[in-house]
């Protein structure tokens, strides 16, 4: 079971898209997994073929559990027999860590953080048992040997999970707010926060969109969020210490930009899933892509990739009316940037005094990762960049 | 096609990106966006939908005008020849 997010303890499996015997490759979706989120498209990292299916559809399981196994499909000489038991059965999409993407590992499953011995561990694998379930008696509650095999024989008592149920409307908003409240908690008790807000300009900005969009048709007009997020996204590879993830007490910057965007969900909820490379996307692009993302956000569409490999997050809070925000930034994430209302202002400039349309843009950081004097550099680079919307 | 088609028209495209909206008492002369919680996207969307509907092409710069039930339809008639 992936982690699809910080704040996730467990999902139920819904359904495999993929059966036993079946070729995968790298990228497929070959399950769905409902989570406190809303359901989840899960996508596999290593190509193979599948072997077993371990989980029932139905069923809830923690988040480290295998869901399936994998075969190695090429690595097997074509010539050799059919061999009914594979050499070494990988853990499926689910437990496998992204080999290409280090930090996909990121979003912080609640084993990763459990203290136990290396025998510990082996053993616990070997009975498949959930550490985070086994109480510690070593230093610091770490979990020694003798503790998993006394919880060896409770774990194999214990009653299955029971089958889960379509989740009410009611039961998935609190459920959604547990995993924000979770999230934001955790934020606030481990990230030194600091944060930083400028007002830009962006008149030029807006009248080169309604240039753009006067040529367009209805469908295929841009927002000026668009324009916003693709300034965003080209700034920050200047920052670089911005945009990654904080785990094990060190920064894992990361050469893609993967643009989390804050979407309201209808009835409350909020969800951040990410725009993959937004730093290479044109306007056009990033905007066809946030359609598409609001739209699936809000139908329960997402993909696992897009719930785990946000690098840093842009909140559009301007969109519900208000001049500012400074976000609380989501864990392992390093920064989070606010983009507040546009309003009408006088503005001085060259001597002369001007009515301008502004916004006031924010980024929370980790201080951890970024120290303040690079947060500001950030916020420049923002709005030099909407200063020539056209290079955009 | 009258004022009260128009208003249907405009209802069905609001509905169908908020369709949890109380329309039964949605206020006439109140900005739709703070009674209907909804956003530039979905208002984009409501666009493309009355374009679809009414063969309506509604300029960027006219968005304004389209702000409250009345607005709209004040707005939208003579563009679908209502009478």
């Amino acid at each position: 079971m992936p982690s699809l997010g910080a704040d996730m303890e467990s999902g139920v499996l819904v359904e495999w898209l993929v059966a036993p015997g079946q070729p995968v490759k790298r990228g497929q979706v070959v399950a769905v997994v409902e989570t406190q989120k809303g359901a989840v498209d899960v996508e596999i990292w290593e190509p193979g073929v599948m072997d077993r299916l371990v989980v029932q559809p139905g069923t809830r399981v923690p988040v480290g559990e295998v869901l399936a196994t994998l075969r190695d499909g090429e690595a097997r000489p074509a010539a050799a027999p059919a061999a009914p038991v594979p050499a070494a059965p990988a853990p499926a999409a689910a437990a496998a860590p992204r080999p290409s993407v280090p930090v996909a590992a990121a979003p912080v499953s609640t084993a990763v953080h459990v203290k136990a011995s290396p025998a510990a561990r082996k053993r616990a694998e070997a009975l498949a048992l959930d550490l985070t379930r086994v109480p510690g008696s070593g230093p610091d509650g770490a979990i020694t040997l003798e503790d998993v095999e006394r919880a060896a024989p409770r774990a194999a008592e214990a009653p299955a999970p029971p089958a889960a149920r379509a989740a009410a409307p009611a039961d998935k908003q609190a459920a959604m707010r547990a995993a924000i409240a979770a999230a934001m908690a955790k934020s606030k008790r481990e990230i030194p926060h600091y944060y930083l807000g400028t007002t830009i300009d962006v008149t030029r900005a807006q009248d080169w969109l309604t240039q753009e969009n006067a040529k367009r048709s209805v469908k295929e007009r841009i927002l000026f969020a668009a324009v916003l997020l693709k300034a965003v996204a080209s700034a920050l590879p200047e920052v670089p210490e911005l945009n990654g993830f904080w785990i094990d007490g060190a920064f894992r910057p990361s050469a893609a930009v993967h643009l989390g965007v804050g979407i309201a969900l209808r009835g409350g909820g909020l969800i951040a899933p990410a725009i993959h490379e937004a730093n290479t996307k044109s306007v056009a692009e990033l905007m066809a892509a946030l359609g598409d993302l609001i739209q699936r956000a809000r139908t329960g569409a997402l993909r696992s990739s897009e719930l785990t490999d946000a690098t840093v997050t842009v909140t559009n809070l301007g969109e519900q009316g208000v001049e500012s925000v400074y976000g609380v930034i989501y864990p392992p994430q390093v920064a989070l940037i606010g983009l507040g209302k546009i309003v009408d202002r006088p503005w001085a400039e060259n001597g002369g005094l001007f009515v301008r349309r502004v916004l006031h843009a924010t980024v929370s950081a980790d201080h951890r990762a970024s120290v303040g004097h690079r947060g500001g550099l950030f916020l420049a680079a923002l709005d030099r960049l909407l200063q020539q919307p056209e290079k955009l | 096609m009258n004022q009260a088609d128009i208003r249907r028209a405009l209802i069905d495209a609001l509905s169908s990106v908020a369709p949890e909206g109380d329309y039964d008492r949605l206020k006439p002369d109140r900005p739709l966006r703070d009674q209907l919680d909804i956003d530039s996207y979905d208002f984009l969307n409501v666009v493309v939908r009355l374009h679809e509907q009414l063969g309506v092409d509604i300029p960027e710069a006219d968005y304004q005008k389209l702000a409250t039930l009345d607005s709209a339809v004040a707005y939208l008639a003579p563009r679908v020849g209502a009478a």
